[in-house]
């Protein structure tokens, strides 16, 4: 659809956009701050994941993503709301270590992306992406479906008890 | 390819920067999540580059989001609690579970 110099421009302003974000996520003060800019790099994920071909994904990533989860935190970072305006330091003594750990890691992980030989085949993905993901659901991972609405359901019973008043 | 996978990965260790370093519980839980979208990008893009023929990347990274969705409601419904009889979701501060 597009050249391939638009479409590498893009993937770079997406880049850009996830990963100032992500950085604000885990170092500003306001922890309400934070929760927006988690918002900011979901949505930058989506972007990426229309640039791969997963329109479906794009589509799950904003309805559970930033329509479910980050409204949760928020309604947590409310509900525990007197961290949220005070300004207290909100990372522990262990930053200067935790950098070095986070660089040490990203340098092999991309030194062993770039060393490894790729088997890239070079063919489109199926047509109509949503179809094939419910077929796919539907015949080959029905297991894993159920099974998965079962985890679901004891996730929910589990946050009821949880978060209910009376003592357990 | 090399540049999607870079982008997961700069990505990932920024999440385990934020796991390393938050003191709130829930800016912890939101450092997970950058973490879980990080594990999505590199599923999605192998299932692009190395296995076109079928779609199992990206049926992974759906389990993964529902995973993550469950786990988020149960880590926050735990926050509540702690923030109920501790006055507070200072990581540092609870050890309850340390003997």
């Amino acid at each position: 659809m597009f050249g391939v110099e638009v479409s590498q421009l893009f993937f770079y302003l997406l880049s850009f956009i996830i990963i100032v974000s992500a950085i604000y996520v885990v170092s500003l003060r306001n922890i309400f701050h934070c929760a927006l800019f988690l918002i900011l790099a979901l949505f930058g994920v989506a972007g990426i994941y229309i640039m791969l071909e997963a329109e479906f994904l794009a589509a799950v990533q904003i309805l559970i993503y930033v329509g479910a989860v980050a409204i949760l935190m928020i309604f947590a970072i409310m509900l525990t709301s007197q961290l949220a305006t005070k300004k207290i330091t909100q990372s522990n003594e262990q930053v200067t270590l935790s950098i070095f750990i986070c660089a040490g890691f990203l340098l092999t992980s991309l030194g062993s992306f770039g060393h490894t030989v790729w088997r890239v085949v070079d063919k489109p993905l199926p047509e109509n992406n949503t179809l094939t993901i419910g077929k796919l659901l539907m015949t080959d991972y029905v297991l894993p479906f159920e099974v998965v609405s079962v985890v679901l359901l004891a996730a929910m019973i589990g946050a009821i008890v949880l978060a209910r008043r009376e003592k357990i | 390819m090399l540049q999607y996978l870079a982008l997961a990965g700069i990505l990932f260790a920024i999440g385990v920067f934020g796991v390393l370093t938050r003191r709130n519980a829930i800016g912890i839980l939101m450092s997970l999540e950058l973490m879980f979208n990080a594990v999505n990008i590199n599923l999605v893009t192998f299932n692009k580059f190395i296995g076109p023929e079928s779609l199992t990347g990206q049926i992974f990274a759906i389990f993964v989001i529902v995973i993550a969705a469950a786990e988020a409601v149960v880590g926050l419904a735990i926050v509540l609690l702690l923030y109920r009889n501790w006055q507070g979701i200072d990581i540092g501060k609870i050890n309850i579970m340390k003997w």
